[in-house]
């Protein structure tokens, strides 16, 4: 039962969401941060893709894995759009530092 | 118990492919440069795409490995070497313990209520991912179109020279 391939990509789901969730928590440099949402949302495509499987619509599973992956690369593009210009107006990437500035 | 059917033609490359995607992510957090984070992603990348693959889903995989291993590395790549010698990560805020600890009984929790899904029996679909994302997901189409306008603008907002609010300054 443990050792179905389904069970050990759910296992490796969970996985790479703590890994992500661990990483949200500690990081705190604004490029990093995006970095980390791509690793949670590669842990999502999964089980998006599982999900389908299992629910027996793997066309729909994929269509959304799909559609998530676009959204995920405009969140890249424009959080990394964002970071760069708090950079040049701040002068720093550090999360804590740039909430405390006003401005 | 009800069959559990197998799709997977390896269970055991899927535990590797598994296993190393979380060795580079967890290598890709504590790495102090975030250009090395950065290879680290692509590689989690390239693993994510050999498991859809293993799945079934070829063209999820091909998407998956064009865009998250190619187009969003060169884009933090980028990224970094504008931002310069700013990229290296300061210490965290949150004692790595305390973390640690939250993001353990999270996952435990996550896998307790996931894992009795994997139990049911699975039905193959005759529907494929054309006739879905075409005839029955158009608004999903719809959305990537807008969403790959957004980016455009993102782009142009990350290669943008000018730095915001120096107009105001000037006046």
């Amino acid at each position: 039962m443990i050792t179905s391939p389904l069970n050990i990509i759910l296992f490796g789901i969970v996985a790479l969401l703590g890994v992500g969730f661990y990483g949200l928590l500690i990081t705190r440099n604004l490029i990093k941060i995006v970095l980390v949402l791509q690793i949670l949302i590669k842990a999502v495509l999964l089980a998006l893709v599982l999900a389908g499987k299992l629910g027996g619509n793997f066309g729909l599973g994929q269509s959304a894995a799909s559609t998530v992956i676009v959204a995920d690369t405009i969140v890249a593009v424009v959080g990394l759009a964002l970071a760069v210009q708090v950079r040049r107006r701040f002068g720093t990437l550090d999360v804590p530092k740039i909430s405390t500035l006003r401005g | 118990m009800e069959g559990i059917q197998y799709y997977s033609p390896d269970a055991f490359w899927d535990a590797v492919f598994l296993l190393a995607a979380v060795f580079c992510a967890y290598r890709a957090i504590v790495a102090k440069r975030i250009l090395s984070a950065t290879i680290y992603l692509a590689c989690i990348s390239a693993l994510v795409s050999a498991v859809l693959y293993m799945l079934g889903a070829a063209q999820v995989a091909v998407m998956e490995l064009s865009v998250g291993a190619g187009l969003v590395t060169v884009l933090l790549v980028y990224a970094v070497s504008v931002v310069g010698d700013d990229a290296l990560d300061p210490a965290s805020v949150i004692p790595k313990p305390l973390a640690f600890a939250l993001v353990g009984l999270v996952t435990l929790l996550m896998g307790w209520m996931a894992f009795p899904a994997i139990q049911r029996t699975v039905n193959i679909s005759s529907v494929d991912l054309v006739s879905v994302l075409w005839q029955n997901r158009v608004l999903d189409v719809w959305i990537q179109i807008v969403l790959i306008f957004s980016g455009v603008m993102g782009v142009l907002g990350l290669l943008s020279e000018q730095v915001p609010g120096r107009k105001e300054e000037m006046q």
